[in-house]
């Protein structure tokens, strides 16, 4: 190659070409391991994610918490915000890319979604095992510049709509304390009652997923794309049931909205509807 | 806790002054009829209507329209362009790469990131004008708090073409003279003339010619949002009518490996 062309630069991939054709890969290589010579068999779809996140190979206890993780967030069911959005590209016969745009798009938030897990986990880098610092930044949110995030509107890794922490975060945050081997999720479950009386709103899901990326050992912006890439399967799955069953068998809200300011109905001339009318 | 309340009053019942399409006779829009109303409205009028529920003067359109047109570039190696001409060699779909397009452009070295810090720039600065104080000195601040100005300085270049297009039309406009819109020269006169040599760019000039509008930061947020869009359809094109994979193949070794040296999985 001359010296002149410009390069991608990379510490994840690494090729070499074919003798026939410098633009097909004889060798492909993930952080120098033969992705399809050795990894492909032996490596499981959990030990490949965080070698591609992370350029080393995980622990086997870090793949048990990430697998697990992945299975609690695989489908956060057709009443989330994201599942329905990747769920409306499917009745309406959309493109099965919209389906899963549409689920990143709306799962991307701050209400349940993946900027909401980033900014847990950025209380979890300031915080860490520390409870008066979390009761601090969950009564005293930081302020943040404006910016094309508008500031959160809840704790984040809380449901600000919640009477109590539900079964399935609940039963998620056990399973994956005992599999941890890091400090935040056993920490969490020990003291989820009392962030949760600071907070007045009970532990999410998002919650549960910050303290779970943060025990495997990635940042924030690394959690963020593993969360909105973990919740794709069930809006994948949704939204072709829904492309099956049709628009008609799908809430529409028929009776649902109030316009208050409705001008009421418009009068047009009998000539002025008639195509091609003098 | 607060408890589901806030859902239980909204179940099934969603009360909005936004509008709602009465099925086979008529939409109502922000109050109006939009095939009554609204129906000799151009499609930028429209758009800022919708956003802001404004009409806007005939002048101030033209301003508008000239933000959009003056930012859309047919320029496939810019990063929101680029996408969609890789969406037109990949043989993907116009929609698909136009939204993927629209989505880049909420970037942070350019597009609405900048954008939106632009305007909010110049809120901030005549409120703390209004208190008594000096414009160095918030440049100073700002500078020393976040390294960036909003609207000031470029990515690839320092001046930006699109500027004394602008100027020209805002004078011929009379909308030269709005408060934020000379509050963005002053600006540019003072970072000139300091040590930091940033021009404003157009993001600058448009956020304060939207402010003098009455813009708020989450309008103009939105206004802006399709503002790159008119560029991208050539580039999809251009992509799509040639050989599929064609547009600036990379070849193995353009890929720089600089991570672990090669090593056994077993």
């Amino acid at each position: 190659m001359s010296s002149d062309k410009e390069v991608i630069r990379t510490r994840i991939w690494e090729e070499t070409p074919e003798q026939d054709n410098p633009f097909a890969a004889l060798a492909c290589y993930c952080s120098g391991y033969d992705v399809y010579g050795e990894i492909l068999g032996n490596a499981s779809w959990f030990e490949y994610l965080y070698l591609l996140f992370k350029q080393q190979r995980p622990t086997p206890e870090q793949v048990s918490l990430l697998e697990t993780l992945a299975v609690a967030l695989a489908n956060p069911g057709p009443r989330d915000h994201s599942v329905r959005a990747a769920m409306n590209a499917g009745v309406g016969g959309s493109t099965h890319a919209a389906s899963l745009i549409a689920a990143l798009a709306i799962g991307a938030g701050q209400n349940g979604g993946a900027h909401e897990v980033a900014i847990c986990m950025e209380y979890w880098q300031k915080c860490g095992q520390d409870l008066d610092e979390w009761k601090n930044i969950l009564l005293n949110q930081p302020e943040i510049n404006i910016d094309i995030w508008c500031p959160m509107e809840h704790p984040p890794g809380f449901d600000p709509h919640g009477s109590s922490c539900s079964q399935p975060v609940r039963q998620t945050l056990t399973k994956l304390a005992q599999l941890s081997t890091g400090v935040a999720l056993p920490w969490l479950e020990t003291n989820r009652i009392e962030l949760e009386a600071v907070s007045k709103t009970p532990l999410a899901f998002t919650g549960v997923a910050a303290a779970a990326l943060i025990d495997v050992g990635f940042d924030p912006k690394q959690g963020e794309m593993l969360f909105l890439l973990l919740r794709l399967p069930g809006a994948a799955a949704h939204a072709l049931e829904q492309e099956e069953l049709g628009w008609r068998n799908y809430p529409f809200f028929g009776d649902g909205l109030t316009l208050e300011n409705d001008p009421g109905p418009k009068t047009i001339r009998q000539d002025e509807k008639t195509a091609g009318a003098k | 806790m607060n408890g589901p309340s806030k859902l239980l009053e909204t179940e099934d019942n969603w009360t909005t002054k936004m509008g709602a399409w009465f099925a086979g006779e008529r939409v109502v829009f922000r109050g109006q009829d939009l095939h009554v109303d609204l129906k000799d409205m151009s499609w930028m009028e429209l758009y800022v209507y919708s956003i802001t529920g404004r009409r806007f003067t005939e002048n101030q359109l033209k301003v508008l329209n000239a933000i959009w047109t003056s930012t859309s570039y047919p320029e496939p190696r810019l990063w929101n362009n680029r996408v969609t001409a890789l969406a037109g060699t990949a043989r993907s779909t116009p929609t698909l790469a136009l939204s993927a397009g629209m989505a880049l452009s909420e970037a942070t070295i350019y597009g609405h990131r900048p954008n939106v810090h632009a305007i909010d720039f110049l809120f901030r600065a005549r409120e703390a004008i209004g208190q008594g104080a000096e414009l160095l000195d918030l440049i100073k601040s700002e500078l020393r708090e976040r390294r960036v100005i909003g609207g000031y300085g470029r990515p690839l270049f320092r001046s930006d073409e699109r500027i004394p297009h602008m100027v020209k039309l805002i004078k011929e406009m009379g909308m030269d003279k709005g408060y934020f819109t000379s509050l963005a020269f002053d600006i540019e006169k003072i970072l000139l003339e300091g040590r930091w040599r940033f021009q404003m760019n157009i993001t600058g000039l448009d956020a304060a010619l939207a402010a003098d509008m009455g813009f708020s930061v989450r309008e103009y947020h939105l206004f802006v949002t399709p503002a790159f869009i008119a560029g991208m359809p050539p580039c999809f094109q251009d992509t799509n009518e040639k050989t599929e994979g064609t547009f600036f193949p990379l070849r193995c070794d353009r890929i720089q490996y600089e991570g672990l040296k090669q090593r056994n999985w077993k």
